[in-house]
């Protein structure tokens, strides 16, 4: 740590750091722990009851329109264990659930985590590479647009920032496939109107046909996702531009630049670094309806799916892992804001 | 705080080339994720893309696969796509839907129409050489009736067995408990016993991991994955004769309006839509190049039914529907108050023929038109003078009363996802309304549960029906109803009627296709009389592919047909490439080549950021 940044910063001062790391640091984090460890059992119970109360019977669903006879509805209702009590049926999935066993899905006859493990790929993919971009975008033209607020630049960002974040995911990437993909007038049609891979491709030419599948989706997550940190981040910097050490550092001859990059956005992340790890726990679930306009095989669309049957230990097993990806997501952190600012967790 | 505080620099050069650097970030990050996920995301080898010239047909699904076992999966995609890779005992005839060969060539019942003899072809083999026998087709009909798991989703054709053999590699012999019309329309994929033999867990195996799948149908399936494609080969040794398509994909679309997109740009071949494409869809592909919409009749019937009060088999009532509609007049007078024509005109946009009886014309044979004196056509002031007839007078207010002097006002079930539902459902307030009837709309994004507890007055209804009527014809059989309230029948709205009993068990014991298909005209007849059910529509199948890339294919039937979903593998077995030869998988080597622009792009970008940093932070360094 530079002595500039001691001068300007007293935040980060010596005996904080030593308090962060010491043993206030470790009750402070297995409080945390230990309450994600309870929301996520809390999550386990609420899924299990809560999708109960969805209306239908997943048996007479799933065999609609085809001849099934009475006994085969029976041992349909037999190998679900849908005959079983509800407090029984509880009690074997929350057994099964600790051992890691998330059930067997109704329709796809096929374990819940081989399901998921399959789509997730995918979704992170998809989601991952966008979250990737729209962070950095929102961060630096929320940082920029914060600087010189009030100016031509900030309220175009702004503005557009604030309309895209308004528009339907679904609605944009309709009119994206239709502007890029089939093409209008002199704009020719360059991508595929969906899914993930034209399939047949190997090495290489695979990857770059999943980059060029990419492309149009990434857009349209990331058109409407970057204004929610901008706008975050534009907020914090304006907060933080009062500060006497940002007057400090620049009556030390620094560059204005500098002054921004060092001193102030580093001071002003924290809200922006919440936004960001609730993202990343986001990330996980996908978007619903991006997923389904692009037809790309991810979580959104299994969750879909499942519920229109509905599909129980998908449903469940799906809701569980969306939920521990958030929870997991805002403990580290809830582990991580000590480490940036000293006064959170003393 | 001012901005002039802070001042505003000039965007200089080092502003703009950082602008840059971080742009480049953004696409290099993304460009490492993706290839950091990319890569496990395919373990698997992938199979060869098609040779090139060639004739690749692709459609467009939205529906998932459900399994590609032939004993669990029960979608309508799944099971075409056993139609194309296994041959079934028999076929339907593309023209009219009677039975023709299928792995069978002919078949024979006994005097006491109890015992059927299937002669089995000796030109069919599996994909993987060896030849397919009758032991094959009792191994699977065997397996099925041994065997829970693999009754899962064809159990119901073997129920009635008592024993299957094969007494020589060329005839199969099944005895039943008691005689079945529907002999000729066991639509069970047989599978090669020396492959199935090996499965464990008849419930579980899914048959998705290895690939090509071993049948003997038109189609060899060599790759899938789950919610991207399906790919299957022509069988150049498929004893009818190869298709003419080397290749026929089924790539997923999950959103309607995005395969119209890839229909238009020509990515896929054929769209067919979920079940229909909509009025709109329809009508502004009409008009574009090379695309040839196929609006034809559909296997559906669209119906209004009312519930003629739930029971169980043990005679037990349950629910709570109107009592008022267990009075014929009441249920002929509100049938004759809907106006169909304007339903067609109006919600359906003419795509869909009118509702007279319950099997829709395409099936010919079976189709039933009630007589002159016998139809109840659209006769708003017939319907008034048939309510008062059954005591239920209007009041001052113009309401219509009870038998408990309370005005009626019905709850009608509908589907909330099918805005069909919704639209009809307005002109049944207004219609039923100048009655002096209400109407509740009670639409539900799942209205199994009002359903079978019989908690509702009357509801949308809808079935496809089979080339064989039988399952639709059983689900009005009192053996239909659940056995005691607190159990699932396979009933539809709980009719339960003798005479339309006595004439379903005659039906099905009737082995000569004219006097069954007579039969069932009765019972349909009797349904329609009974006026439990009011079949308003049969909407059409609407569907569009592109003439540039598909020359002709069959439709079913024949004259003015569906492709998608059809009964047997006749569309895509019959489709013949255009000149063109305007494969939809020609945009792929474009695919690679815009895709490689663009990774290259960014690779450069990633290289100019990283280059550009090593500068700025020598400058930065203070």
């Amino acid at each position: 740590m530079s002595s500039v940044q001691k001068a300007v910063a007293p935040i980060f001062d010596e005996p904080a750091a030593r308090n962060t790391s010491g043993s206030a640091y470790l009750r402070y984090g297995a409080g945390k722990v230990g309450g994600a460890a309870v929301s996520l059992l809390a999550v386990l119970v609420t899924g299990f009851f809560l999708f109960r109360l969805i209306p239908g019977d997943p048996v007479k669903t799933m065999t609609g329109g085809r001849p099934v006879s009475t006994e085969q509805l029976a041992s349909y209702r037999r190998e679900f264990g849908l005959d079983l009590p509800v407090w029984q049926q509880f009690t074997d999935y929350c057994g099964k659930a600790l051992t890691g066993d998330l059930g067997t899905s109704y329709q796809f006859r096929a374990p819940v985590l081989d399901k998921i493990t399959e789509a997730l790929p995918n979704t992170l993919l998809l989601t991952g590479t966008a979250f990737v971009l729209y962070t950095v975008l929102g961060i630096f033209l929320g940082t920029r647009a914060a600087w010189r607020h009030g100016g031509l630049g900030d309220k175009l960002n702004t503005g557009l920032a604030l309309a895209l974040y308004s528009v339907p995911s679904f609605w944009l990437g309709l009119l994206l496939i239709i502007v890029f993909s089939v093409g209008i007038g002199p704009i020719p049609g360059l991508f595929p109107t969906g899914g993930m891979e034209s399939g047949g491709e190997e090495g290489l030419a695979y990857l770059l046909d999943v980059a060029h599948h990419l492309i149009l989706p990434v857009i349209t997550l990331v058109a409407v996702e970057y204004g929610q940190t901008l706008l975050v981040t534009r907020s914090a910097l304006l907060d933080e531009m009062g500060g006497d050490y940002l007057t400090t550092a620049r009556a030390k001859g620094l560059r204005d630049d500098l002054v921004r990059r060092r001193h102030a956005v580093p001071n002003a992340l924290l809200p922006t670094v919440t936004l960001v790890f609730v993202n990343l726990g986001r990330t996980v679930a996908g978007v619903i309806l991006v997923e389904t306009v692009f037809s790309w095989p991810g979580l959104g669309g299994l969750f879909y799916q499942a519920l229109s049957v509905p599909d129980l230990p998908l449903v469940q097993g799906l809701f569980f892992f969306f939920a521990a990806a958030v929870i997991v997501m805002n403990t580290v952190a809830d582990l991580v804001y000590p480490l940036l600012d000293p006064r959170v967790g003393r | 705080m001012s901005s002039q505080v802070h001042g505003r620099g000039p965007r200089g050069p080092r502003s703009r080339s950082r602008t840059v650097r971080l742009v480049a970030t953004a696409g290099a990050a993304a460009l490492v994720f993706s290839a950091g996920f990319a890569t496990p995301l395919d373990p698997a080898p992938r199979q060869a893309a098609a040779a090139d010239g060639d004739k690749v047909l692709t459609v467009a699904v939205a529906q998932s696969v459900d399994s590609l076992s032939p004993f669990l999966a029960s979608r309508l995609l799944s099971t075409s796509i056993h139609r194309l890779t296994y041959d079934y005992l028999t076929n339907y005839d593309p023209a009219d839907a009677h039975a023709v060969p299928g792995l069978a060539t002919k078949w024979e019942s006994s005097p006491d129409k109890l015992t059927w003899t299937y002669t089995i072809r000796s030109n069919s083999k599996w994909s993987d050489g060896q030849r397919a026998t009758a032991e094959d087709a009792a191994w699977t009909f065997n397996k099925m009736m041994t065997d829970e798991g693999a009754a899962t989703a064809n159990g119901s054709f073997v129920a009635n067995f008592e024993k299957v053999t094969a007494p020589s590699p060329t005839q199969l012999v099944i005895k039943l408990r008691k005689p079945q019309a529907t002999m000729t329309a066991l639509d069970v994929p047989i599978v090669p016993k020396h492959v199935w033999e090996k499965v464990g867990d008849f419930s579980e195996f899914n048959n998705d991991k290895r690939f090509p799948i071993v049948g003997n149908g038109p189609f060899v399936l060599t790759d899938y994955k789950a919610d991207s494609y399906v790919r299957l080969k022509a069988n150049k040794s498929f004893w009818r004769g190869a298709p003419k398509f080397d290749e026929l994909v089924f790539r997923y679309y999950k959103d309607q309006d995005a395969a119209v997109a890839a229909l238009r740009k020509g990515e896929v071949s054929f769209v067919a839509g979920q079940p229909a494409l909509t009025p709109a869809q329809a009508a502004s592909l009409k008009n574009a190049d090379d695309i040839k919409v196929n609006d034809a009749p559909g296997r559906r019937f669209y119906a209004i039914a009312t519930n003629p009060g739930a029971r169980a088999k043990n005679g037990q009532k349950f629910g709570d529907g109107d009592p008022s509609l267990l009075d014929q007049r009441v249920r002929h007078a509100l049938f004759m108050a809907v106006d169909r024509r304007t339903i067609i005109d109006k919600v359906f946009q003419g795509h869909a023929v009118e509702g007279q009886g319950y099997i829709p014309p395409r099936f010919s044979q079976y189709f039933f038109k009630p007589s002159a004196s016998q139809e109840l056509s659209y006769d708003p002031a017939k319907a008034a003078l048939l309510l008062d007839q059954a005591g239920y007078k209007k009041n001052g207010a113009g309401k219509r009363l009870g038998k408990d002097g309370r005005p009626i006002t019905y709850r009608v079930l509908c589907h909330a996802t099918d805005p069909n539902d919704k639209a009809i459902g307005q002109y049944l307030q207004e219609w039923w309304g100048k009655l002096g009837i209400g109407v509740r709309l009670d639409c539900l994004d799942n209205v199994s549960d009002p359903w079978l507890a019989g908690t509702y007055d009357l509801a949308f209804d809808g079935w496809s029906v089979n080339p064989d009527p039988d399952f639709v014809l059983s689900i009005h059989t009192c053996a239909a109803l659940p056995a005691t309230p607190k159990d699932t029948g396979t009933t539809d709205n709980f009719i339960c009627d003798k005479r339309y009993d006595e004439l379903y068990a005659r039906q099905l014991a009737e082995y000569d296709p004219a006097k069954r298909a007579q039969i069932v005209q009765q019972m349909e007849s009797r349904l329609y009389d009974l006026g439990y059910m009011n079949v308003m529509a049969y909407p059409n199948a609407v569907e569009a592919y592109r003439t540039d890339q598909i020359k002709s294919i069959q439709t079913m039937p024949s004259g003015a047909g569906n492709i998608y979903g059809q009964d047997g593998y006749w569309s895509w077995w019959s489709a013949v490439p255009a000149d063109s030869g305007g494969s939809s998988d020609d945009s792929t080597s474009t695919d690679v080549v815009i895709g490689t622009a663009v990774g290259a792009a960014v690779l450069v970008g990633a290289g100019l950021f990283f280059a550009m940093r090593r500068r700025a932070t020598a400058d930065d360094r203070e």
